[in-house]
């Protein structure tokens, strides 16, 4: 007799919503960024087995789906810490001392551009422009911009995001 | 219809939100039910005006008041001087940058006062999310004259009447290329708006999303309607939050007036627009990397021809254009195309909107007319250069494009000049630099961008743009040897003839310009083992001036490396073998003792 319904774990809260976003782009085109992208969104990162999941739903082979994923910046196969500092290093910024900016981000937690605490408080990135140039130097902390910054508030600043 | 008497514009665009704009809207919008004045006055949220080094930007009509920089705590001065009694708060107003004279008026600001704004009509002036406002500004109208009294050949050739080119990049004629698409047969056609803005110091594609998105929406239907397209897509950065908010509310909104969808206005064309979200990848400006990426896959561009005219989108004929490219159109139908031909050049006609970045006095977005002078945007309009230092360079479109020096800055703008000087127009990101900015290690910034989004499939770029990179960085290190200069120029040849797409094309343009006009930099960092600007800190060796000097000990504390020693009240000295040229002891230095070179 089949047993596996019986040992199933219960879905996670996680899984239910994976599903939900499944169903809603089943038999579309074009659907896989919007399915990584809202499983991200889910997940924060997109873990191995989600992926053998969308591969399963979708019917896309999982080799194409690891090709997509490593190819844009936007996904992580990797936790990321509960807050993103994003330094915009553009030629605006770049040429108003963002390099400098970068380095008190690094002297304040204890990361360089890449890394996760261990704590998972904060993931660090440079990105190429935010598009807020007219208050370079500029980052970004999750959907918060802050722009005109300089070396020494840089700590305070992240101290606020816990 | 309510009546107000007076309306108080704050702006909602990014850079205003990041200075606090959205406190400041609170706080006016409370302090006029304090004062009893909610009835009377009233409270706009709008896009950018394109001033964001001035923000917050609060502006209030009738009277057109420009106020910049304003904080909470000015509100309640500034509701009952100016809304009650009718009196400008002075201190406000925006200071004319060397005249130190205010300017209360918006119209006034030498800012504002030489652009002319088509592109960007509506932005700042406007609620977005509200469509009746963007209609009140005959949005949509130039639709209606399209599909109700012209054939889809005819908006073809009224585009091709206009001159309008390519606002994203290349320039193409806009008219030609909806000529292709529309001449391609079959019954499935898709129209793509590229709002995939990735140019590092560019963002007017992010101002016109957030600050007007009908435009864009109306530009993109006349465009369906001439190719003969059912269905459309945008596909905008995800970096840009606040402009896939702005589009969505409009969609809905076009879609509930009957404007967008099905039947539109009740002729019987219709067409649907979706939104896709870019996962992060600068070469998805490519189009036809882009149409792969709403496809679903790596984001890779392909040999062209077959030209997505032909074979686009899921390989049906396709037409992309950029942002500010369809926020143009609805202006050429409203007012006929020999009147938008009037403004420009023989072969650039009408406006472009320029970024304004780095070290000048006014940043931010300013739409001109083609043909005017840089000379004029950068000294006029953007106020001239930061802390009166001396202008060096321009860069003009992002990591394709060049930098201009001094002696080109009277050359009329547009396309065609930009290519002759070795730059290009790219989508207008305007980055000014001066005697302190390095031009081997601006092009060395530009190829490490350009090097880390090759998308790896062509091996001139992939390669290319590696080895280009090894050899500037090997120059800024100290290391460099005069055949690098040949090798460079050589390779960039060789890159710019074979790349298969656009990014790798025009990566080699930073170094073959800055060759071109500061070879002498390259060669003082290969030579003399010198950086003129004092930027490449190998190439650096920082000294104190013992006449400058009063021992107050500042730097020695803030050395990290214990470099600087020497006793109170008396010169002190760096050693060399010890320091790591980190520059913390120049900026404590009250007394100017410390210099590099």
């Amino acid at each position: 007799m089949c047993q596996c319904a019986s040992d199933a774990e219960p879905k996670t809260k996680e899984a239910v919503e994976l599903d939900k976003v499944l169903a809603k782009y089943a038999g579309k085109k074009g659907a896989l960024i919007p399915v990584l992208q809202a499983a991200q969104d889910i997940y924060g990162y997109l873990p191995a087995e989600v992926l053998k999941e969308i591969s399963a739903q979708l019917k896309i082979p999982l080799s194409k789906i690891y090709g997509v994923v490593t190819f844009y910046a936007q996904f992580h196969l990797n936790p990321r810490g509960r807050n993103i500092i994003r330094v915009c290093l553009g030629t605006a910024c770049h040429v108003r001392g963002g390099a400098k900016i970068s380095e008190a981000v690094t002297k304040a937690v204890g990361i360089k551009d890449g890394e996760t605490t261990e704590d998972l408080r904060y993931t660090f990135e440079s990105v190429a422009c935010l598009g807020a140039c007219g208050l370079a130097p500029v980052m970004m902390v999750n959907d918060d911009t802050h722009g005109r910054l300089t070396p020494d508030i840089v700590a305070d600043l992240l101290e606020r995001y816990k | 219809m309510q009546l107000f008497r007076a309306h108080v514009l704050v702006c909602g665009g990014t850079g205003c939100v990041s200075s606090g704009s959205k406190k400041i809207q609170e706080a006016i919008t409370d302090e006029l039910v304090k004062q009893k004045l909610d009835k009377e006055v009233k409270v706009v949220e709008t896009g950018c005006h394109g001033f964001c080094e001035m923000g917050p930007i609060v502006i209030v009509y009738p009277e057109g008041t420009f106020y910049c920089r304003v904080q909470v705590e000015d509100v309640s001065e500034l509701v009952s001087e100016h809304l009650v009694k009718g009196r400008t708060v002075q201190r406000l107003l925006f200071k004319a940058p060397v005249t130190e004279e205010q300017v209360p008026s918006y119209r006034d600001i030498a800012f504002y006062a030489k652009q002319q704004r088509v592109a960007l009509r509506n932005c700042g002036h406007i609620d977005p999310e509200h469509i009746q406002e963007y209609i009140a500004r005959d949005g949509y109208e130039g639709l209606a004259k399209a599909l109700t009294s012209m054939t889809p050949e005819q908006v073809v050739e009224e585009m091709k009447k206009s001159g309008l080119r390519g606002r994203g990049g290349g320039g193409f004629p806009t008219g030609l290329k909806w000529g292709f698409a529309a001449k391609s047969p079959g019954p499935k056609k898709y129209i793509i708006c590229n709002a995939d803005e990735g140019d590092p110091g560019a963002f007017m594609d992010r101002s016109v999303l957030e600050g007007d998105p009908h435009s864009v929406l109306e530009g993109m239907l006349i465009g369906a309607y001439a190719i003969g397209a059912d269905e459309g897509y945008i596909y905008v950065r995800a970096e840009y939050p606040l402009a896939i908010k702005r589009l969505r509310v409009a969609i809905a909104q076009a879609e509930e007036l009957g404007l967008l969808g099905d039947n539109i206005m009740g002729t019987g064309f219709s067409c649907r627009l979706n939104i896709k979200e870019g996962a992060g990848a600068f070469v998805c400006g490519e189009e036809t990397a882009l149409m792969a990426s709403i496809e679903g896959s790596r984001g890779m561009p392909n040999p062209r021809p077959p030209f997505p005219a032909v074979k686009g989108l899921w390989a049906k004929p396709s037409n992309i254009n950029n942002v500010e490219t369809y926020a143009n159109v609805p202006v050429i139908f409203l007012h006929g195309a020999e009147k938008f031909a009037s403004v420009g050049t023989e072969n650039s006609k009408g406006t472009k909107v320029f970024a304004l970045t780095g070290k000048l006095r006014n940043t931010g977005l300013a739409e001109v007319p083609m043909g005017i002078s840089l000379r004029e945007i950068i000294f006029d309009i953007g106020g001239g250069i930061m802390d009166d230092k001396k202008f060096k360079a321009v860069q003009i479109g992002g990591p394709s494009g060049g930098c201009i020096p001094e002696q080109h800055l009277d050359t009329p703008v547009d396309y065609d000049s930009l290519i002759a000087l070795g730059a290009m127009m790219g989508s207008g990101g305007l980055v000014v630099m001066d005697e302190t900015s390095c031009m081997v290690d601006v092009a060395r910034f530009f190829l490490n961008f350009t090097q880390k989004e090759s998308c790896g499939k062509c091996t001139p770029c992939r390669e290319g743009t590696k080895r280009m990179l090894e050899i500037l960085q090997k120059i800024c290190d100290g290391n460099g040897v005069p055949e690098d200069i040949t090798t460079l120029e050589r390779l960039g040849g060789v890159v710019k003839n074979t790349a298969l797409c656009g990014l790798g094309q025009t990566a080699p343009n930073p170094i073959l310009a800055t060759l071109r006009y500061f070879r002498h930099e390259y060669e003082a960092h290969i030579n003399d083992k010198k950086c003129p600007a004092g930027v490449c800190s190998a190439l650096l060796e920082y000294k104190i001036v013992a006449d400058n000097c009063k021992g107050c000990g500042a730097c020695a504390r803030v050395c990290p490396v214990g470099a600087i020693t020497g006793e109170k009240k008396e010169p002190h000295e760096i050693d060399t073998s010890k320091c790591i040229k980190c520059g913390s002891c120049i900026e404590k230095c009250k007394f100017d003792a410390i210099v590099k070179g």
